[in-house]
């Protein structure tokens, strides 16, 4: 009993050693800046946290194979501790604290999803860690005061507004009837808030506000509403499983509506499971690889898109391109600042002002990046049914015209 | 016109829900476990008809291929852990399944990923009543062979052999035993009968909705409140009750929106249980 009682000591003294040791390695080690990233490698968002994390990789690569990060007169290179959170925000926040805590990393990168995001914020507001997430939209990440987190994208309220100014506009400016079914989750309901803000300033009028419990998969009795009320515009936002749902049961009950407007087209690979029943959805998305945008490191979307697949074996989805963007406002800043004080870098990286192949990037107060609005393509199909997603809006990237009003399913 | 697509529309959804609540009475009533994998082994058979579909054969044939190598699998499970809790407390087979059900959740996750994905049947819709009604034949499709094999399955227990011998065990298991009915045997059938179905509903399930991983728990809480308010050992009771349910639903849609489609069904299930918990008291005899 007494051995057993001084081994329990004797490795218990080992632990808290060795534990404390951690805590002396830093962020900084020799040429190395290490950032730290709890990222979703298994569990219900585990696509889209591979599609993070191989954008991570992806910018990390190319900026130290490009001359690495100088501060200070010192090249540094960049490096990634990653740590699967299992999808699961209690799990994403413990990472956190044990990255900051024990691996002594001074700079985050964010997760996959809003919600995480949101269970990882008060983390490293706490130590003062500066985070440039990528892949967290919701607004309500922008509006509690946070000083140290910086997003890529434009706010989750953005997503749909354009398809709704687009509606009205192509409606003489005059305002238009909305159908929406929304899931009930932080993002799908950020995007319903933005479509009632558009709906109030244009002088729409919502005629169908559906909320879809997460656990279902069957929208039947929204559409059947959408086939006697006869909207102008019809949007929808569930995630995949949302977007999946919509065209199937569109398609199945030949819903005929004038615009039909969606998240998550790209993540759902519409076009691919769907083929020709989703020609002419519109979808929001934070980035294309057709847009004109430009940077030193990738040179621009499509140069991007060509080097992603060959590097990854897939076309990349626009999760991937803003996470390797988050890289690039890190090296800015950490150049600007010229230093590695979390203050100074959090400092530089408020002040950030610049283009990315991923669009322009400048952050208001909450965080939230005002510079680069959302884009919106079509899925287009030709006569042997491939189908591509061409952008429509804004016109200025416009790669196609917008065919509107969707054709009836009687005349397809 | 919307009464009468609500209608339909409830009917077809509730007969699949009523095929796999079908599974879990038969398990409940026979091994006294209740199955919270139910729904994982849904998408497990879901699974297996997507596959098929993207290696080009039609994911109809899901129907039949699926449920066979369901069968297999919940042998497989009852093997290695059912069988060790089915004459326990009826908590410990519950965490069990529990169990069964985060493994294979991640399983299929490790295994198919994360995505959402659906198979493409191609059929077309039915417009009845001057196009007002509107029936995608894949739900036309689906109710079908779910009451198909439903009626195959109660054929089955009538007249076969193992049926009989699955009846004597619900009834009483003991006393099944001692006149030579194999109870083992009894349930591991059993349990590979009712993962059969679920493979049948999984690939039907593939045809009109979508499947993804983590998926099969409203399939389980769908099944076991069919079955609660059915009663045990009632099959057309489980049928009736998964098309009311279904029905319930649709209305509860078009009356009090979408947010109050789930809340409204528990809603009904709680009241059925008051009501029923009255109607017992009121039976109820004292011995003086």
């Amino acid at each position: 009993m007494k051995i057993k009682n001084i081994l329990i000591t004797f490795f218990s003294a080992l632990t808290i050693l060795f534990s404390t040791s951690v805590i002396s390695l830093a962020k900084v080690v020799g040429d190395k800046i290490v950032l730290g990233a709890a990222i979703s490698l298994t569990g219900k968002y585990s696509s889209n946290g591979v599609h993070t994390q191989n954008g991570y990789n992806m910018a990390v690569d190319r900026i130290n194979s490009m001359g690495g990060v100088k501060v200070g007169g010192k090249t540094y290179k960049f490096d990634i501790i990653y740590y699967d959170d299992e999808s699961n925000p209690k799990r994403a926040a413990q990472l956190a604290e044990r990255l900051i805590s024990q691996d002594g990393v001074e700079f985050m990168l964010g997760p996959y999803s809003s919600g995480l995001t949101k269970a990882i914020a008060p983390v490293t507001e706490k130590y003062g860690v500066p985070m440039v997430e990528a892949n967290g939209a919701s607004r309500s990440l922008f509006t509690k005061g946070y000083k140290y987190l910086f997003a890529v994208l434009a706010p989750a309220n953005l997503y749909l507004d354009v398809a709704i100014e687009t509606a009205v506009e192509l409606n003489g400016g005059k305002g238009v009837k909305i159908a929406q079914a929304f899931e009930q989750d932080a993002f799908s309901q950020d995007v319903r808030l933005g479509i009632l803000d558009a709906a109030e300033r244009t002088g729409s009028e919502i005629i169908i506000d559906d909320k879809l419990p997460k656990e279902l998969n069957d929208m039947a009795a929204t559409l059947v509403k959408v086939k006697q009320m006869k909207p102008d515009v019809l949007v929808v936002s569930g995630h995949t499983k949302g977007a999946l749902t919509a065209i199937r049961q569109i398609a199945e009950m030949k819903v005929d509506v004038p615009m039909l407007a969606m998240t998550h087209c790209d993540a759902a690979k519409l076009s691919k499971q769907h083929g020709k029943n989703s020609q002419y959805a519109l979808c929001a998305s934070q980035w294309h690889k057709t847009l004109t945008y430009k940077d030193d490191f990738f040179k621009d979307g499509m140069k991007y898109a060509a080097d992603f697949e060959k590097e990854f074996g897939y076309d990349p989805p626009y999760q991937s391109a803003e996470s390797s963007a988050a890289l690039l406002v890190f090296k800015d800043a950490f150049e600007r600042a010229n230093s590695f004080d979390q203050k100074k870098v959090r400092d530089a990286l408020a002040a950030t002002n610049m283009q990315t192949f991923y669009g322009n990037i400048k952050f208001a107060e909450g965080g939230q990046n005002v510079d680069k609005p959302m884009v919106l393509f079509q899925v287009m199909c030709d006569s042997a049914g491939k189908c591509e997603n061409k952008v429509v809006a804004p016109l200025k990237w416009a790669s196609a015209e917008l065919i509107h009003p969707i054709p009836k399913w009687s005349e397809r | 016109m919307i009464t009468i697509q609500a209608c339909l529309d409830g009917i077809l959804l509730g007969v699949l829900f009523a095929l796999i609540a079908y599974g879990m009475a038969l398990q409940w009533g026979v091994m006294n476990i209740i199955n919270i994998a139910q729904g994982d082994l849904v998408i497990l058979g879901g699974y297996i008809a997507y596959f098929m579909y993207l290696y080009g054969i039609h994911p109809a044939w899901g129907v039949i291929i699926s449920p066979i190598i369901m069968y297999f699998v919940g042998i497989g499970i009852y093997k290695l852990v059912i069988n060790k809790v089915v004459d326990r407390d009826l908590f410990i087979s519950i965490l069990a399944t529990f169990g069964i059900s985060i493994l294979f959740m991640q399983l299929m996750n490790f295994a198919f990923g994360a995505d959402v994905v659906l198979a493409n049947s191609g059929y077309g819709t039915t417009f009845l009543f001057d196009n007002n009604v509107v029936l995608p034949n894949s739900k036309i499709f689906s109710a079908t062979v779910s009451i198909l094999f439903a009626i195959c399955l109660v054929i089955y227990m009538k007249k076969s052999k193992l049926g009989r011998a699955i009846r004597a065990t619900a009834q009483n298991s003991r006393a099944a035993k001692i006149l030579g009915v194999d109870t083992e045997k009894v349930y591991a059938a059993t349990f590979g009968i009712n993962a059969a179905l679920c493979g049948v509903a999984g690939a039907l399930i593939s045809i009109t909705f979508t499947i993804h991983p983590y998926m099969g728990l409203p399939y389980t809480i769908r099944s076991f409140m069919i079955v609660i308010v059915a009663g045990l050992g009632n099959l057309p009771g489980v049928a009736l009750s998964g098309m009311g349910l279904g029905v319930f639903e649709e209305f509860a849609d078009y009356i009090l929106g979408t947010e109050f489609r789930i809340g409204s069904v528990f809603l009904l299930l709680v009241l059925i249980l008051v009501y029923r918990r009255f109607k017992l008291s009121r039976k109820r005899e004292y011995l003086k």
